[in-house]
């Protein structure tokens, strides 16, 4: 039983529960009180000790009922042994009386699962699949791609080579049987493949999601398929979560050293003033002031968009954000951001300023015209593009005043810095006046790029 | 493993915390047997009012038990929440025992031996006698056990998660100048929360997690049966059914069990046979805790009558 409830754990984690060794030795304790007599008590026992949230309750629930809902694998058998006879050892006694009764005579000097699937004996069958599915360590799949082999592996242990065999022999002797069999072998086939997917769906959901996240995470954002825009969205919003909850926390920090008079003469006046509890200065900080200036055009506008739904999604760590668009000219697009959801929006910013040419003078005159005034001493100034002007005029003296009024200027550009400056990029002029230039041309790098600005105010 | 039929003992939890009035759901009796079979804190989560608070004080009133209650919020420091020094009753004392100090002191030849006496007393001034016990120090203290609430530990800082770790896994506190403090007798501890911000991993490794959602209707209307004993069968039923249905709403802040209890007081007080459109309106403030909640439930309030009565009559 205590084999089992390993595979549970380890299906558990692969539900997405993360469980630590601690934690499971608190289930084994208590499911040791509770016993396994009553499911219900035990599923409660486990959303009790396992699960820590109210997601984790619920994906826990369902790993329970998958878990649980097949046959329970027989003891495990002992190593060496063919399985089948292992098998049939615990089980004859049972079965023997039924398969004399109704059996076929010339089933006799057949292997055990010719004999097994002959019989149709659908219990003996599953428990068989069962054990030569845990003598395969099946609990250890982890990606789709090992279907086969696992399948393969659990037939061996079956026994296939022997029924291979007693196929080859009846095809001569009695083909009738001969076909009985390989229809029922077909059948075994499947419920092996099934078998397997299940244990999939239980042990490998995690890894092939982070596999696939993984990759995805390190995908050039301009250059994903469509089909991927889905799951991108939905990594960048794992993404903003967790710099929520990294820098959602209080910003309150103690700083000793400075005395704070009023507080520490209220706290002590039960003993007359004499102070013996000090309270100290603490220093608030600021939430972070965002200022995004975002490049729609051509082949930035994808890197544009995952880039505004991030910082968009940074409710509770950012206090303000206003983000401006433009490619030819430059409109601000806080409200339309807020108001709609990714798809729309986009849709709308990029109907209102997308698909121009560039042109990274005119677009900052624009700004200063009308919003210079957003720009605060706190703020930091995000510009996200490829710095690809057209050869127009670049205005970089627009942008040496963005950056003396702002308390940080960051580019970030999704091209490679071999790129920069060659060609109409205006990447060398622009950047003297940077606090700070970074290549962002993936999740991962976006990821660190807003990290850091958001981590600047902590 | 076969002389234990966890099913009775935890039948035994339900039917007791029901004494006290508290209906209990399975899972809820579970986590109070586990809690007690392998030692640990519980930790409950759920919205306002489904009785998160009641539950540490029927467990306390079902074991015949002292309650020791945390109340948290934000600044809560270990000067309030576990011991504190009594700086008045040091200081008097010293004052007191000035004269006596120096009588004792008084033979010592030598400032050496005059230190070497002073040793001999030990550390008076710092000991038990000049301890303030706040509640968590008060609940390791109890001969006989007892049942400590802390209560909406979201509330608090995260320092102070921190400060309780040591006693939620090894029920013990260790005082500075005292040394460590183990329990008498281990507490039963409940931690509530709201939610209002994620807990630490830590506090929630050594904690059963236990999450108190709104009852199913039949459990629903035996809570109410225990607590307002005067309601009439098919009053109740159309309340409990008019609430769910309102759970269905959007709104702001859903009404919860305290606000069920609430309104069948109101509605027994009204002296109501059934629920009537009118009674309804007049009293759904009692319900709901926002005028923009009462203003979108308004226009509803007659289908969902409707609706009770029927389910009523055929269920």
């Amino acid at each position: 039983m205590r084999e089992n409830l390993h595979r549970f754990f380890r299906a558990a984690r692969g539900a997405g529960v993360r469980l630590s060794p601690a934690e499971s030795i608190d289930a084994m304790r208590a499911v040791s009180k509770v016993g396994f007599t009553d499911r219900t008590i035990l599923r409660d026992t486990f959303l009790l000790t396992l699960a820590k949230t109210q997601d984790e309750k619920k994906a826990l629930g369902d790993c329970f009922d998958l878990f649980f809902d097949r046959p329970e694998p027989q003891s495990p058998p002992e190593d060496g042994k063919p399985n089948g006879q292992d098998a049939d050892g615990s089980n004859a006694s049972s079965d023997s009386p039924s398969e004399t009764s109704g059996g076929d005579e010339q089933a006799e000097g057949l292997g055990e699962l010719a004999q097994m699937l002959l019989a149709q004996d659908r219990n003996q069958i599953s428990a068989t699949i069962a054990n030569a599915a845990s003598a395969a360590s099946l609990s250890d799949i982890r990606y789709f791609t090992q279907r086969g082999i696992f399948s393969g592996r659990i037939l061996d242990q079956m026994g296939i080579q022997r029924l291979r065999d007693d196929l080859d022999n009846l095809a001569a002797t009695n083909p009738a049987l001969a076909e009985r069999l390989t229809n029922a072998l077909d059948g075994l086939r499947g419920t092996v493949r099934d078998t397997v997917s299940q244990a999939l769906m239980l042990y490998g959901r995690e890894e092939a999601e982070n596999l696939r996240n993984d990759i995805l995470r390190n995908a050039p954002l301009s250059r994903i398929e469509p089909r991927q825009v889905e799951q991108m969205r939905h990594l960048i919003r794992q993404i903003a979560r967790r710099l929520r909850e990294r820098y959602s926390k209080p910003r309150k920090r103690q700083r000793r050293g400075h005395l704070d008079v009023r507080r520490t003469i209220r706290r002590n006046a039960a003993w007359g003033g004499v102070p013996f509890l000090t309270a100290w200065k603490r220093r608030h900080r600021d939430r972070p002031k965002i200022v995004a200036l975002c490049d729609v055009s051509g082949s930035v506008a994808r890197v544009s968009d995952f880039f505004l739904l991030l910082i968009h999604s940074l409710h509770e760590v950012v206090d303000d954000v206003r983000s401006f668009a433009f490619s030819g000219h430059l409109i601000e697009v806080s409200d339309i951001l807020e108001s709609k959801s990714p798809e729309e929006a986009m849709a709308e910013i990029m109907s209102k300023v997308g698909f121009g040419s560039s042109d990274y003078g005119s677009s900052l005159a624009d700004f200063e015209d009308e919003w210079m005034s957003a720009i605060t001493p706190q703020t930091t100034v995000i510009v996200l593009g490829d710095a690809r002007s057209n050869n127009l005029d670049p205005r970089a003296d627009i942008l040496r005043r963005i950056a003396e009024r702002s308390k940080r200027l960051v580019w970030l550009n999704p091209e490679g810095r071999m790129a920069w400056g060659w060609g109409d990029s205006e990447m060398p002029r622009y950047s003297t006046f940077c606090t700070v230039v970074r290549q962002c041309a993936t999740a991962k790098q976006l990821e660190r790029a807003v990290s850091d600005i958001v981590a600047s105010y902590q | 493993m076969a002389d234990i039929r966890p099913s009775a003992s935890i039948e035994a939890v339900e039917s007791g915390l029901a004494a006290q009035g508290y209906i209990a759901s399975r899972q809820i009796a579970t986590a109070v047997y586990l809690a007690q079979q392998i030692e640990k804190p519980i930790l409950v989560e759920g919205p306002a009012g489904v009785g998160k608070t009641e539950l540490a004080k029927a467990i306390a009133a079902w074991r015949g038990m002292k309650m020791i209650r945390l109340q948290c919020y934000e600044g809560l420091d270990e000067a309030k929440a576990l011991y504190e020094w009594k700086y008045a009753k040091q200081l008097l004392y010293t004052q007191i025992l000035k004269d006596k100090l120096g009588e004792v002191l008084g033979g010592a030849p030598t400032l050496e031996a005059a230190l070497n006496q002073l040793h001999d007393f030990g550390d008076v001034f710092f000991s038990k006698e000049f301890v303030e016990p706040r509640p968590l120090l008060q609940a390791l203290e109890q001969p006989a056990g007892c049942v400590l609430l802390i209560d909406e530990i979201d509330k608090s800082d995260a320092e102070f998660e921190s400060l309780l770790l040591e006693i939620l896994s090894d029920f013990q506190v260790t005082i500075p100048e005292l040394g460590t403090v183990v329990a008498v007798a281990p507490p039963t501890v409940i931690l509530t929360s709201n939610s209002e911000r994620d807990l630490g991993d830590a506090l929630k490794r050594r904690c059963l997690h236990l999450h108190i959602g709104f009852p199913e209707q039949k459990l629903e209307e035996r809570i109410v049966e225990s607590r307002v004993p005067g309601i009439s069968q098919t009053l109740r039923k159309q309340m409990v059914n008019f609430i769910h249905e309102v759970r269905s709403l959007d709104l702001k802040k859903l009404p919860s069990v305290s606000e069920t209890i609430d309104w069948a007081r109101v509605l027994v007080l009204l002296q109501a046979p059934e629920l009537g459109h009118e009674m309804v309106k007049d009293t759904l403030n009692v319900l709901l805790k926002y005028e923009a909640d009462i203003e979108a439930t308004m226009p509803q309030v007659s289908t969902f009558i409707a609706k009770a009565s029927r389910q009523n009559v055929f269920g």
